[in-house]
């Protein structure tokens, strides 16, 4: 009998990849392009879309032609994406009317706080489940309709379309301007700010709030989905999934029961606990989000911590200030030290995200002595990490009910065993690692798979989960205490730095 | 006896050039300086960046000499770099085989594990992560002896410890077992490091063949060998198609 397998393509926020899985969930082949990123302003990411489908072109049939497999074999393809990143494009050309404005951007900032100040703000958090923040889509949306002449008319008139990543490559490969499917997921749909959390549907009244016009926005559909058949690139491949990266990390760790967490350590890292059927709305700055929705299937719901900054620190350290010359160089240089020497350093690139939701915070480096050095430094960049995973879990504890006993853990930041460790001591739980640290582009192959009947359940998908890796919790109490109460004071101190900028 | 190789000896003009006078120049002045065609010289400047001897200011396209010409004989690749880039080979080949896998790389004459997968069975295990082995009852150390003569030649210079009864202790014997290891492009051990448990590692290559570390499976002998004692061969090939997937990752020819 042939060999079957499934495809994910992961469009990440540095990269794209395309995996091909076995039906015993290993991986067979990966083929990767990482993308630009812009950084025209301050506080400004941008990202090219129309270079993003060129890297989906060539990666497909590369990961084919590496794994020595034909199209036919691949029984489904899943889609995982970067969330919240904004691109609106001309339906009639496939062009987009300027550069995607990724997930990281602030320049909404002033035009979140005048949301805020709107009569019916309190009423958004209700009807999406999301503070109003720079984060999400919506905003960004409304500012290319407010700063681009003439895009509100275009998308009146149903010329232009909106989506997030897995829209956009949905409708390229599909056909584009010949007939692509214009559609997205309940997952990616949950983090715009403009999707009722109850519904599943674009909520009325929250379009009116942002104003933004319905006919530019795609289907909603199930996470897993009939999303077409690939008509470009390598045709004939049938689309049964779609998640955002998070929301695939989830399912790719099996975290199927209510209670189950998991972290995934990016660009940024982002905690999700899965909360079942039950809408848990957060009392203490997490957001309230689908976790999935398999076909024919009532959501399952989770709680998430989002944090900006955590590997796109390192990504700076190396970038930026050059003091390595690659990122798993962050560990080796951290090694040189025995601890921070009393330094740190609170990333707060785009302001703070959970649980503390300051927009106009911004990065600090404190404890500077003429002690310090780079490797100093480079402690505090992978603490800052464990530090905000700490925030995060407290949060997510107060507001479940539930004590987390474990965390598991995926990611490329899994491959630094300093920070794994150091997550252990300062959570004080066992940290751990599962065989296929690639969860993201898993879980979207285990939706596509188990909606074409590749995998027959989800208890069948979680036998293939096994224990890679375990760190357990070294550090003394009374250290962690002390070290928890600085990383506090460091983060207050970033509060309020960013400042509305004066009309010139 | 084959002449000098013409390219070589242009990619060291090139060097020679750019580790004197300003240190940054263009493809084009790079070209001039040596008479050479500017695609010549652009083949050629690609190379050198491709393998770290290079390296191009991305403002103003100028090339100067890389980092890596400054830790020639230092550690070549940083072995945290080696752990990231190899990651998800080292889970398909846990998954795969069913056993527990470990990189290792040579450190003051042992093996130290730079990276660690516990066996697919999820019962209790321990990660030994910086732990250090010997290089001479290993699989991993002898992949790490087979492709490094002065670290075999050392190795053989000093006392050979006996762990078990089965260890190779005499430094003729290892010779031949390291030619094997060449010969076939993998190292077994059976029982020679504690008894019950086996091992097979295969090299993992970066540009030009280098090997930078071993990877491999241990398990029971049981498990791991047929009835002589002999690595099994199926578990051989993924042990071999995991080291070619992380060296191709690194850069190494098919």
């Amino acid at each position: 009998m042939t060999q079957r397998y499934v495809m994910s393509i992961d469009q990440g926020t540095t990269s794209t990849r395309c995996i091909l899985f076995d039906q015993r969930a290993r991986l067979v082949s990966v083929a990767q392009r990482e993308q630009q990123q812009y950084f025209p302003q301050p506080g400004w990411v941008e990202q090219d879309a129309v270079e993003i489908w060129r890297n989906v072109d060539r990666i497909v049939p590369r990961a084919l032609a590496d794994a020595g497999i034909s199209p036919d074999q691949v029984m489904a393809l899943g889609i995982a994406n970067q969330r919240e990143t904004t691109v609106v494009w001309d339906r009639r050309t496939g062009t987009p009317v300027g550069r995607a404005i990724v997930w990281q951007d602030v320049r909404t900032e002033e035009l979140v706080r005048e949301f805020e100040g709107k009569p019916d703000a309190e009423t958004v958090r209700d009807r999406c489940g999301l503070p109003l923040a720079t984060y999400f889509a919506a905003p960004r949306l409304r500012w290319l309709l407010d700063n681009l002449p003439g895009l509100r008319d275009r998308a009146e008139r149903g010329d232009v379309l909106f989506g997030t990543m897995e829209t956009w490559l949905i409708w390229n490969l599909t056909g584009g301007v010949d007939g692509g499917e214009h559609v997205t997921d309940v997952t990616n749909a949950s983090r715009t700010l403009l999707m009722n959390l109850a519904t599943l549907a674009w909520d009325d009244e929250l379009l009116s709030f942002f104003d933004i016009p319905k006919r530019m926005l795609p289907e909603i559909k199930p996470s897993t989905a009939d999303f077409g058949r690939t008509k470009r690139v390598v045709p004939g491949l049938r689309i049964a999934a779609a998640l955002g990266d998070q929301h695939a990390a989830l399912f790719g760790q099996t975290c199927f029961a209510r209670g189950e967490t998991k972290c995934t350590y990016g660009t940024g890292s982002f905690l999700l606990m899965n909360t079942g059927r039950e809408l848990v709305r957060s009392t203490h700055g997490l957001l309230t989000t689908i976790g999935y929705q398999l076909g024919g299937e009532p959501a399952v719901y989770a709680l998430e911590g989002p944090i900006a900054v955590t590997g796109s620190l390192v990504q700076w350290i190396r970038d930026s200030l050059g003091l390595i010359g690659s990122a798993p160089e962050i560990e080796t240089l951290a090694r040189t030290v025995d601890d921070n020497g009393g330094c740190y350093i609170v990333p707060a690139f785009s302001g703070l995200f959970a649980p503390h939701w300051h927009s106009e915070a911004r990065g600090i480096i404190v404890g500077l002595t003429s002690y310090i050095t780079k490797g100093h430094l480079a402690r505090a960049v992978l603490e800052a990490t464990g530090w905000q995973t700490r925030e995060v879990v407290d949060a997510m504890n107060a507001d479940s009910g539930l004590t987390a006993s474990t965390l598991r853990v995926d990611g490329g930041m899994t491959a630094n065993h300093l920070l794994m460790q150091f997550i252990a001591d300062v959570l004080d739980v066992p940290v751990m690692r599962p065989i296929v640290a690639e969860t993201v582009s898993l879980g979207a192959a285990y939706a596509a798979g188990l909606g074409v009947g590749f995998w027959p359940d989800l208890e069948g998908l979680r036998r293939n989960w096994h224990l890679a890796a375990r760190w357990l919790p070294q550090l003394e109490a009374s250290r962690r205490d002390a070290e928890y109460a600085n990383w506090q004071r460091a983060v207050e101190l970033t509060f309020g730095w960013a400042q509305p900028r004066r009309p010139v | 006896m084959p002449g000098p190789v013409q390219a070589i000896e242009r990619a060291a003009a090139i060097l020679r050039l750019l580790a004197r006078g300003s240190g940054r120049l263009g493809v084009g002045e790079i070209a001039a300086s040596l008479d050479l065609a500017k695609g010549t010289a652009h083949g050629i400047l690609r190379t050198l960046q491709g393998v770290g001897f290079v390296e191009q200011d991305a403002a103003t396209g100028k090339y100067q000499l890389g980092a890596a010409l400054l830790h020639l004989g230092t550690s070549y690749l940083d072995v945290n770099e080696l752990r990231s880039r190899a990651i998800n080979w080292a889970d398909a080949l846990a998954a795969r085989s069913g056993e527990a896998v470990r990189i290792g790389t040579p450190l003051e004459g042992n093996v130290m594990v730079v990276h660690h997968v516990f066996r697919p069975d999820d019962t209790l295990q321990t990660l030994d992560v910086g732990t250090l082995l010997p290089l001479h009852a290993t699989a991993l150390g002898k992949v790490l002896l087979a492709y490094d003569a002065d670290l075999a030649a050392e190795t053989q210079r000093s006392d050979l410890p006996s762990l078990t009864r089965r260890t190779v202790v005499n430094a003729a014997a290892l010779t031949r077992a390291l030619a094997q290891v060449r010969e076939q492009g993998w190292a077994g051990e059976a029982e020679e490091f504690m008894p019950g448990e086996a091992g097979i590692a295969a090299p993992i290559r970066s540009y030009g063949g280098l090997v930078v570390g071993a990877i491999g499976i241990t398990g029971p002998a049981d498990r791991l060998c047929d009835g002589g004692l002999r690595p099994r061969a199926d578990l051989v090939t993924h042990v071999s198609n995991a080291a070619r997937a992380v060296s191709r990752d690194l850069g190494a020819s098919r």
